[in-house]
Formats: structure tokens, sequence, C-alpha cells
């Protein structure tokens, strides 16, 4: 970021532009860093609405339907063909979506504690949110010099376990909002939600274990993002950890609250869980806070598990390099990152929700045993491999 | 019980692959993407209708027949038979001029009120004349009580012609 800033600052310097208007290079660093988490948000508030369309879409393809298919709007319908697809493909349905919940009127309950009824919606965005800062989104590989560098907001040292620490603090606007609401039934979705989440928690970043394994054997800083990416240059970790990958695609449908583990808002047995109280806005911040962990845990899965931004296995940038790589690198991370969405959502028109007790006994009884057993077998396999065959 | 044809099947403990769901969530997967690459059912409903299939009891009309005369002679035997009394009609005079004098009567004025009507069709079923029938039309509706109401020229305009074949009032008036 700070070399691109300096550029940036020699750019308008040859433009004329005197020094006394100009930031020195750590501002220019700040704004552009500024400017970029703007970027960021409102792009990734945007790939929200548009998951919310492909999750309607799936689920009327998956019932047969045709799905949104009408909303359109007199700019984008004047188009010939191409605004008859996009209508057809449903592109405006988000932004009506979006805009019905803006434009209801703001309810707000006689019976709840209204400081955590408000506080609740925030802290479920909050987090997910505060996570993509820490996503590396692709590389920029120098052309002359061969160097790799992140394109991302903060590369911290303890990496993707502070992320986990961040993203855990979700639960707690699920369980503020069941508590806050005051009312039997957004109270039991969040007892469910919250020990749910501590429970597949635990197998979540047990399954990570081997990768990090995995990583150590090529970088410093294992537990980054960006280097447990870049140790996917040849195979990918799913061929290298698939055991843990099955895990930890489980243990992360269970922390996004994604059926089959939908408990925290089951909507048969607790009308619609911890936020049956919560309408227009606030529950649209609840909403999006679903979705920002859906796409978060795509992104996650995606580095951990899939090559990141590589192209292909042993094939990363397909031979670009420079500005080119760096594209292709967002676009294989966002087609990998729409499969999973489509993965995630397929999986939840296909299968009904567990009970409870199943719940609770895949978490603890299954996964956690498996993701043990197969951190330990990485464990000794890496001890025998790094003390005798080295 | 035991001359009943019941048979009781021990449910089966499940094997230790069944109770890794995993097996059983992506059988399950692979039908839902079938269905996925399905050509969808929908009927995309204002924009294209539905086939009507014949004899359908949509909304009941007024007929005339080949010649253009209007088959009901007033009888008011649907406005009788009609359980919600939905039906109203004001018998009158037919023109002496016009060549059906002989059949003396027709409805000056004919209402329905579709906010009443149940679509039973017993009036199509007690009309001696074939003059009142519920045909193809479903879809109804007003921005007013007083708009639901069909009246004579509302009814005729539904109902549109229906030859008949008997042609008694033209054998009556030749003989």
């Amino acid at each position: 970021m700070d070399a691109f800033a300096q550029g940036l600052l020699e750019i308008l310097k040859g433009w004329g532009v005197s020094d006394a208007w100009l930031p020195d290079t750590v501002t220019t660093g700040l704004i552009l860093k500024a400017i970029f988490a703007v970027v960021v948000v409102l792009a990734i508030m945007g790939c929200c609405l548009y998951t919310v369309l492909l999750e309607r879409k799936t689920a009327a393809w998956a019932q047969g339907r045709v799905g949104p298919s009408i909303t359109t709007m007199p700019l984008i319908a004047a188009i010939p063909l191409v605004g008859k697809v996009l209508t057809y493909c449903g592109f405006i349905q988000p932004l009506a979506d979006g805009g019905k919940l803006f434009m209801r009127q703001e309810p707000l309950p006689e019976h709840v504690n209204k400081f955590y009824y408000c506080l609740a919606p925030c802290l479920a965005l909050a987090p997910a949110i505060i996570t993509m800062v820490m996503i590396p989104f692709t590389s920029y590989i120098n052309p002359e010099t061969g160097e790799e560098t992140a394109l991302m907001l903060c590369n911290m040292n303890p990496g993707f376990v502070f992320m986990f620490a961040i993203s855990s603090l979700g639960v707690y606007g699920v369980v503020l909002g069941g508590w806050a609401s005051n009312s039997k039934y957004p109270f039991l979705g969040s007892i469910r939600g919250s020990a749910q989440m501590i429970s597949y928690e635990l197998s979540l970043v047990l399954a990570i274990l081997p990768v990090v394994l995995i990583t150590a054997g090529t970088s410093d800083n294992p537990l980054s993002l960006f280097s447990i990416v870049q140790g996917q240059g040849g195979f990918w970790n799913i061929i290298l950890a698939p055991l843990s990958a099955v895990i930890y695609f489980v243990a992360l449908l269970a922390e996004m609250n994604r059926q089959p583990f939908d408990m925290p808002e089951s909507e048969t047995d607790t009308v619609g869980g911890f936020h049956t109280e919560y309408g227009t806005f606030k529950f649209g911040l609840f909403f999006t806070g679903e979705y920002l962990h859906m796409i978060l845990g795509s992104i996650l899965f995606v580095m951990f598990f899939l090559g990141g931004w590589h192209a292909l296995p042993f094939m990363p940038t397909l031979g670009l390099d420079g500005v080119l790589g760096t594209l292709l690198g967002i676009v294989c991370l966002v087609v990998k990152v729409i499969f999973m969405l489509f993965v995630i959502i397929w999986i939840r028109w296909t299968v009904p929700r567990f009970r409870f007790d199943q719940v609770m006994r895949i978490g603890w009884k299954l996964l956690l045993p498996f993701a043990i057993a197969n951190a330990v077998a990485y464990f000794v396999f890496f001890g025998i491999y790094e003390t005798l065959l080295k | 019980m035991a001359t009943q044809n019941i048979k009781v099947i021990t449910r089966k403990p499940l094997r230790w692959w069944e109770k890794l769901y995993i097996p059983q969530v992506l059988a399950g997967m692979k039908i839902t993407l079938g269905i996925m690459l399905r050509k969808p059912v929908t009927l995309k409903y204002p924009f294209e209708r539905p086939v009507i299939p014949k004899g359908y009891r949509g909304v009941p009309t007024l007929v005339k027949d080949q010649n253009g005369r209007e088959k009901c002679v007033s009888c008011q035997l649907c406005e009788f038979v009609c359980p919600p009394k939905a039906i109203r009609i004001t018998p009158g005079e037919i023109d002496p001029e016009s060549g059906n004098e002989h059949i003396e009567k027709a409805p000056a004025e004919f209402e329905i009120n579709m906010l009443r009507c149940i679509y039973c069709g017993m009036c199509q079923e007690v009309c001696p004349e074939a003059a009142i029938v519920l045909q193809g039309e479903y879809s109804l509706n007003g921005y007013s009580r007083s708009g639901m109401i069909n009246d004579k020229k509302k009814l005729y305009e539904l109902g549109g012609t229906i030859p008949d074949p008997v042609r008694k009032w033209d054998k009556k008036k030749r003989a």
C-alpha cells in the first residue's frame, strides 16, 4: 500500500500539483486504505444483496420454478436484448428487496429491552464486516523482481486466528437479540443458536490445524491467510487434507446457521427464531449479517482448501504476472466463492433441518472426535516426516 | 389383528456410514441438481393463460343463437333456483316488428351479482332455453361493488353466440 501511495504522489507531482497541497506518503497511505476499506465494504454489501438473489434463484430452480424474473427498471428494460436477459435473471430484484426493507415503518415493540434490542443487530453485522479487513483478495506479482505482495488492508501476524476470534463474536448478536426481545420463541432460538455455535467452533478450528501444518513447510508465518494460499501453488489443500475440508465445511454450515443446522431461526418450531420480534431495517441488519457470514465462510473455505486466488493446481497464475495476474486472481477467487455459495444454498434446498439433539450429537460425538483424530494423524505424520525422513 | 394383513417391519439400526449422514445428503443433492437442470414448470400467469378445459364452470353468461336472437325468454327459473340469489331479472316485451314477437317475452334487464354468485351452475341446469351458460372466463375483478354486477349488455358480451341445433322457435313460427 505504501509503495502504491508513493507512486500515486509522484504521478500527481508530474501533473504539476505543488508539494504544499499534497499530504506525505504516510497520510496518503492512510487515505488510500480508507478508500479501499469503503470500496471493500460496499462491494461486499452488494455481494450480500446478490447472494440473496442467488438464494432465491437456486430455491426456484430446485423447486422447478423460475424465480424473480419480472422486476425491472425503465432504463434497464430499454436496453435491447441485454435488458430482457437482466430482467429474466432478476438483476433488479435485490434493489427492490432492499428498498422494501428501508421503506417500511420501523416498529419498536413495547415489551423489549430497548438498548440491547437496538444493539443486537449491529453486533450481528459488525464482526462480519471487521473480519473483511483481514482477507487477502488477491496478490500482485512484481514482473521485475518476482516479489509477491497481498492486496489486503491489514496483514496481521495472528492471521486467521484473529479472524475466527472476531467472527465468533457474532454469536452475541444472536444471544442479545433473543434475550432483549423478551419473548419465548426468540429466547429459545438464541439459546439453541449459542449452544450450537459454541460446540461447532471447536471442530472448526481443529480442522484447520492440518492446513497450518502443511503451510508451515513453506512459510514462516503459517497462520496468515496469505501464506496459506501461497503454499497452495502445487496441490490444493483439499487434496492434501480432504477430511479436514469435509469437517471444516460441516462446521462452517453450523457456524453460519445454515440448513441443515439453522437451529436459531427454525421457522417451523420457533416461529422465526431469534429475530422474531425484529422488523424492517433491524431485521435487514440481521439478514445482511447472516449473508455476510456466509460470504466470509465461503471465502475462508476457498482460501484454506481451494487454493484461494490460484487458477489451477500447479498453474497458479496461468503464466500471467503484474496487473493481469492480479485481475485473474480476483476473477478466480470470485468464481470459486460463487461456487461455494451455490453449494451452500444447494444444500439448504436439499436437506431438512436436524433435530436439536441430533445437532448436538453430530457436533460432540461425530465431528469433534474426527477432527481431533484428523489433527493427531497429521501431527504424527509431520513429526515422523520432519525427524526421520529429512 | 390376526385376520388383518398387517406386516410388522422391524426398523433396522443405521449402518455406520448412514450415521455419517454425508452419503445421504450427497444423494439428495444429486436429486435436487436433476430438478435444477429440468425446465421450470411455472406458468407465468398474467402473461401466459392456462388452457381452460371444455365444460369449465366459469362466469355465468347469456348467449344468443345463430340468428343473433337472444335465447333468454325471461321465464325467471334461474332467478328462483339461484341459491345465493345473485340473479335479478326484469321481464319485458319483445318488439312486435322484430320478427320474434311469437316468443312473447325477453328480459328488459338481467343482472347477475358476481359478488354473490357461487358458480354452482344451477341456473345453467334449470334453463329450458339453454340461454344461460357458465363459460371459460374465470378472472373477474372490479373497482367497486356496483362494478361487480354484470348487467345484460355485459352478460351478452361475455356470452357470445352458441348455435341452437333444435330451432324450436323457428318451427313454432312456421306452424
